[in-house]
């Protein structure tokens, strides 16, 4: 599974995020370091309102940062950058958002809603162009060319969730950060956009950040998974290497709460809660450590004594 | 198990379902017979717009005006709940016999009041009861969900909840009542994992205490694995396999059954391509002829295009409508890695097992 860890191609240097004003603060995201390598699925897990949503927003800077910096192919796209930069983010770094029925602008055509990033970012081209271009962005996806000038309402969860795809598609980009994409589809449409995923991955070299919280479709999907609990990632590793050795105790109780399709093992489930005052990081604490090679774990010294004895046995 | 249990609760018979859509006529549902067993979870599985929400709501008169039962009858309680046409009819029925934990708790609560007075709401309706009474019933429901700090928590508004706690008072306005029969459509679609396993523990632990019957309409397998007794599959406004959860997971006899399971993302090999269903759903605007899910079925015969296959009995608990169990047909043989669903969960599960205790 260890793909070649290559070059590095979206780096997060301990990012924070907080959300109000001073009297009312709240840090969604606190120092949060992870690097994507090229060509890679990256997985994002966590329950709603650990944060994660927050860090892909902060990567393609629709959420400010109020510390730390993302470095995009050796240079820093956070904070204030060059307008030329901002032009070339927008363009190599797109987002595909989980409700296919909330996403796409219900007063616009299909043509419009896929190529409206286009108008911006290449005013360049004639509208001609631009039409051929969708087209061929729609076949890409599995749609028919002559959707373009339908309604969203005109079609189906699955379909829609296609035209959210073609529309970040059309942009080229390198990375695309994934928000939950299958979430709100039916299971059978699942796959189906799943492997849509994975094929346009492999042709076209594609890196993603995938956003989730249903870890069964990540282990199918990602290369290496980051495990996000109150704004701070826990554990980080290989995806088989995580399944096979949870160490932190929430990634346990995640990983131990996935519902199987197996009404055996569902009916012996013992469901593992995660209680976070186990912890006593009152003097003692918790640093993130590299516990075997590519596997990283927040713990204080006593913790990532019994995880290394775990990893052993 | 509630296998022995075979009281039946409410029984279905040829049920068919239409709707006025822009002039045309769509039949949603096409003729399902079916019977829920007191005391049982039955779960209903299908991909949206195969009519399982809307064959639910038929027990409710909750279509939409549009829709309407074109024929068949819904025994309920010596009634028949399909030939009821007056709301006043349904008013006994609804949320007092037979009541509805909706999907999304962000959209199913009113944001302008306050939890406890919703849930007060359908309590007062049902019966009448002193202000007093009443609250003292909403804080007793409160508890049994497992809210705490109810008194605190009555005078609250949603937005102060998070979508699990809503979840939990949606549920609390369905068993105000203390209903026979809950429908949950899709009650953990919006929630995170570790909630959903709380919330499916939830509510199993309601059905020991009040005898309720459950029917879960869910396209979430795992979900299904975890609560339900029997499974029926629906496909195209028609139930194609419907037996006890075991029988439908492990013997599955429809290929669109084998379908679904196959496309589980659990069952996939990494770096292959997940298996996909081709094609699209049936339009329910035109006639169906045959099996519906032929012309999706690569190894379709020829006669589920001409004829609509009967239900055929696997086992007393077990009946599957496709021709393959015909006697007469060849013998086609499931998906290789159906066939292995057992012995590779099995596989998995014991490695499982294995870690859990070297650790």
């Amino acid at each position: 599974m260890s793909k070649s860890l290559g070059e590095v191609l979206v780096s997060v240097r301990n990012m924070e995020v907080t959300f109000g004003s001073r009297r009312n603060k709240f840090v969604a995201v606190k120092g949060v370091s992870f690097d994507i390598y090229k060509g890679e699925t990256f997985g994002l897990v966590g329950e709603s309102g650990s944060g994660k949503t927050t860090i892909g927003r902060a990567i393609i800077r629709i959420n400010p940062m109020s510390d730390g910096e993302v470095i995009y192919k050796g240079q820093r796209i956070s904070g204030k950058i060059s307008k030329e930069l901002d032009k070339k983010v927008t363009q190599q770094i797109q987002m595909i958002f989980q409700d296919p029925m909330a996403s796409l602008n219900e007063r616009a055509k299909v043509d419009y809603i896929v190529s409206e990033g286009l108008i911006n970012v290449r005013p360049d081209l004639t509208r001609e162009q631009r039409a051929e271009m969708v087209s061929k962005a729609l076949l890409e996806v599995g749609l028919l060319p002559e959707f373009a000038s339908r309604f969203p309402h005109e079609f189906s969860g699955g379909q829609r969730q296609r035209i959210g795809i073609a529309r970040s598609l059309i942009m080229e980009p390198e990375f695309i950060i994934a928000d939950e994409p299958i979430s709100a589809l039916d299971v059978s449409i699942r796959a189906q956009v799943l492997n849509l995923l994975s094929r346009l991955q492999k042709e076209r070299g594609l890196t993603y950040l995938f956003i989730a919280h249903d870890l069964s479709v990540m282990r199918f999907i990602c290369d290496r998974i980051a495990v996000i609990h109150k704004g701070v990632i826990v554990e980080l590793s290989e995806t088989e290497k995580l399944f096979e050795h949870p160490l932190h105790p929430y990634t346990r109780a995640l990983l131990s709460a996935i519902p199987l399709p197996d009404p055996d093992s569902e009916k012996r489930k013992i469901l593992e809660i995660y209680d976070p005052t186990q912890h006593h990081y009152e003097t003692d604490k918790p640093v993130w450590t590299e516990i075997e090679p590519g596997h990283f774990v927040m713990g204080n010294q006593e913790e990532l004594e019994r995880y290394r004895a775990r990893l052993q046995a | 198990m509630h296998e022995k249990k075979q009281d039946v609760i409410l029984r279905v018979k040829d049920l068919v379902v239409k709707f006025n859509l822009r002039g045309q006529v769509l039949t949603a549902i096409r003729g399902i017979s079916m019977d829920l067993h007191k005391g049982e979870s039955l779960a209903i599985v299908g991909e949206s717009g195969s009519g399982k929400s809307v064959f639910c709501k038929t027990f409710m008169g909750l279509l939409d005006n549009n829709g309407w039962v074109d024929s068949g009858s819904i025994e309920y309680d010596g009634q028949d709940l399909a030939a009821f046409k007056k709301e006043k009819e349904w008013i006994h029925i609804r949320g007092k016999k037979i009541a509805m934990v909706f999907q999304d708790p962000m959209t199913s609560l009113n944001p302008l009041k306050s939890v406890g007075k919703q849930i007060q709401e359908a309590f007062t309706l049902h019966n009448k009861v002193s202000a007093a009474e009443a609250k003292q019933r909403t804080l007793e429901l409160l508890a049994d969900v497992g809210i705490p700090e109810p008194e605190r928590r009555y005078k609250q508004y949603p937005h102060e909840f998070s979508g699990g706690m809503r979840q939990r008072v949606v549920i609390a306005i369905a068993m105000a009542c203390v209903p026979e029969i809950l429908i949950c459509d899709e009650p953990t679609t919006a929630l995170d994992v570790t909630i959903q396993a709380q919330i499916l523990e939830l509510l199993k632990a309601l059905q020991r205490k009040y005898g309720l019957t459950i029917i879960y309409i869910t396209h979430d397998l795992g979900v299904v694995a975890n609560v339900a007794d029997r499974i029926a599959v629906m496909y195209a406004g028609d139930i194609v396999e419907i037996g006890s959860c075991d029988e439908v997971f492990y013997d599955p006899k429809h290929p669109y059954t084998w379908a679904l399971l196959s496309s589980l993302p659990q069952l996939g090999v990494k770096g292959e391509d997940l298996y996909s269903i081709q094609g699209t759903p049936p339009n329910l605007f035109h006639e169906i002829h045959g099996d519906a899910f032929a012309p999706r079925n690569p190894r379709a015969l020829k006669v589920d295009f001409v004829a609509r296959p009967p239900y055929f009995e696997v086992s007393p608990t077990h009946k599957a409508r496709t021709w393959l169990l015909d006697p007469r047909s060849p013998n086609v043989e499931p998906p290789e890695h159906i066939k292995n669903i057992r012995s590779i969960r099995k596989m998995k599960k014991e490695d499982a097992v294995n870690e859990q205790i070297t650790r």
